[in-house]
């Protein structure tokens, strides 16, 4: 018996593990590790309409239990993703999450009508989150009514599913939330990176060419966390879970927090095995915890009467 | 192939001021091509620091499985690193990215080695192979203080070695470029790996020349996927193709990428 499949809109995933965007790049890399069909999904980087070189080095600095990211979205654009990227990755038995960025509105409804052509690609992440580039990405992340509209247009062309992805740079995680699922989502992705800094020295200036980077890894889950476990009690939608999961055990927490599925990002520049470490060591620990199929874990944290009774005092 | 192996400490040592030496054993000696490749080493255990270090083979023996690496003892990864003692084993992921080409210098022709700091080490297991292929090497090395030179009778042994250092504490005082043009050493190949303004002027003065260069960049997964080493290709200085220092390099030939 599978205990881990998880079904989610446009996406039937055979473990809910997947490499998360812009740690796996479009998957090359780590296929020179393992077999890239034993992930339940990838989440390839971020496609914009045109090419982008990204931003000046150093692109990456690391803090305790993290690290600060400035990459700026560098891809080869749509089309090249498509015409060359997707087709190799389309040798594999994986679905596609295809990550979507842009600085206006028009860029992404066209990057996400041509992507999602794509026959492997099975789902879109809308990036209204990315915080290392000057325009676009952040701005439609932070505020509902504009995400919210975003969220319509795109849905409006693409061929498959959509999941927003979330910023934790927000006041009030739950009405973004809400205002995408208003703007008809068909899923969550969250967290993306938090805004940092690390400071040089001998110098006193940033260390990062971009003066400020994303903060992701091992420092960020507890607000992953507590984010998850907000937003799945107020929306209808279900939620891929990231930030900061290094292990079989963090992935259950994920889930106990509100999260249906997961991706695991910096801990593949650590550990290029860990994703399919983790989908070894998940049937083990859910036998240790006494559950039968993962997708019990979903929300445990909030959800009534979900202890048997003679468990309880 | 790259292999995630835990190797074995066999020795390290402090060869001058906070610069080390170790030596461990791993079967992904078996798969390190050229002199220049690199490995990346997690420093500890747990998250802090987190990520891997890049550092630069400076040499290998193929019949013990051993490969030595040199680095400076700077930041709280190196630090950690410095206190593994003989036994202990250390996760590394390697053979990483592409070293010096060989073949460019032929048997009987003069390559010069240029290094600076903490770029010398990968030129020592070059020389060793460039001098077995009946290749003369010609060795200029420089440092910032005397207490801070390493290698020095390593690479005497090999070949003729000028040193410099930026104090003047000992041999020629300045940079090394400035040892090239004083002394009118005469080669065909130059290779060289230092600081970025270093690999710069090589690049300028010696176009005639057939140049290659060991670019230092700071990276995130060492393998190509992160694209936090990105440098811009000469051909298209603004544009928007590319190279990955840890993957398409981190040796370039001089004109390639832009430095």
């Amino acid at each position: 018996m599978n205990r881990l499949n998880i079904n989610l809109p446009g996406l039937d995933l055979k473990n809910p593990i997947m490499p998360a965007s812009g740690c796996f790049g479009f998957g090359r890399e780590y296929s020179q590790f393992y077999n890239l069909d034993v992930l339940g999904a990838i989440m390839i980087k971020a496609a914009t309409l045109e090419p982008r070189f990204g931003n000046p080095t150093p692109r990456v600095a690391e803090t305790s239990a993290g690290m600060l990211n400035a990459i700026g979205l560098q891809n080869p654009g749509a089309h090249k993703i498509l015409t060359e990227e997707l087709p190799w990755l389309d040798q594999y038995d994986v679905p596609v999450i295809a990550n979507i960025a842009g600085s206006q509105e028009d860029d992404y409804v066209e990057t996400a009508r041509i992507i999602s052509q794509a026959a492997n690609v099975h789902a879109l992440e809308l990036n209204i989150s990315c915080p290392n580039v000057k325009t676009g990405g952040i701005a439609f992340g932070t505020i509902p009514d504009v995400a919210k509209q975003l969220t319509r247009k795109v849905k409006e062309v693409s061929a498959v599913p959509v999941y927003v992805k979330l910023s934790p740079n927000v006041s009030n995680i739950i009405e973004m939330a809400k205002s995408v699922e208003d703007g008809g989502a068909d899923g969550l992705t969250m967290i993306n990176t938090l805004i940092g800094m690390r400071l040089d020295l001998k110098t006193g200036k940033p260390i990062l060419a971009n003066s400020t980077g994303g903060l992701s890894g091992p420092a960020i889950k507890p607000v992953a966390l507590r984010m998850i476990y907000e937003v799945s009690q107020k929306t209808k939608l279900p939620i891929i879970g990231m930030g900061g999961i290094q292990s079989a055990e963090d992935v259950v927490e994920f889930f106990y927090a509100g999260a249906s599925a997961v991706a695991v990002g910096t801990a593949n520049f650590v550990d290029p095995f860990v994703c399919p470490t983790i989908i070894e060591k998940l049937p083990s620990l859910l036998d240790k915890l006494g559950i039968e199929h993962i997708s019990e874990c979903t929300g445990r944290s909030w959800k009534r009467n979900e202890q048997p009774v003679n468990h309880r005092a | 192939m790259i292999r995630k192996e835990l190797c074995e400490v066999i020795r390290q040592t402090e060869i001058a001021d906070s610069i080390f030496e170790m030596t461990v054993k791993g079967e992904m000696v078996k798969d390190i091509r050229t002199p220049g490749q690199f490995v990346h080493v997690k420093a500890a255990g747990g998250y802090d620091p987190l990520l891997r270090r890049p550092i630069s083979i400076s040499s290998i023996d193929r019949s013990k499985n051993e490969l030595t690496m040199i680095y400076r003892k700077e930041g709280r990864g190196t630090g950690l690193l410095s206190e593994k003692k003989t036994g202990e084993a250390i996760d590394i992921l390697g053979p990483l990215g592409n070293g010096f080409p060989l073949d460019e210098a032929k048997t009987g022709e003069t390559a010069l080695l240029v290094g600076g700091g903490i770029g010398v080490p990968p030129l020592y297991e070059l020389s060793r192979q460039l001098k077995a292929k009946g290749v003369k090497v010609i060795h200029v090395l420089g440092f910032q203080t005397k207490d801070s030179i390493f290698y020095d009778s390593k690479f005497e042994s090999l070949g003729e070695t000028y040193i410099a250092t930026a104090d003047g504490s000992y041999g020629a005082m300045g940079f090394v470029t400035d040892v090239i043009r004083e002394l009118k050493l005469q080669f065909d190949v130059v290779y060289a790996c230092g600081p970025t303004p270093m690999l710069r002027a090589i690049e300028q003065n010696y176009q005639d020349k057939k140049v290659f260069l060991s670019l230092e960049e700071r990276m995130g997964c060492g393998i190509g996927a992160c694209f936090a080493c990105v440098c811009h290709t000469t051909d298209d200085p603004k544009g928007f193709s590319y190279k990955k220092v840890c993957s398409d390099g981190p040796v370039f030939r001089a004109g390639e990428v832009v430095i």
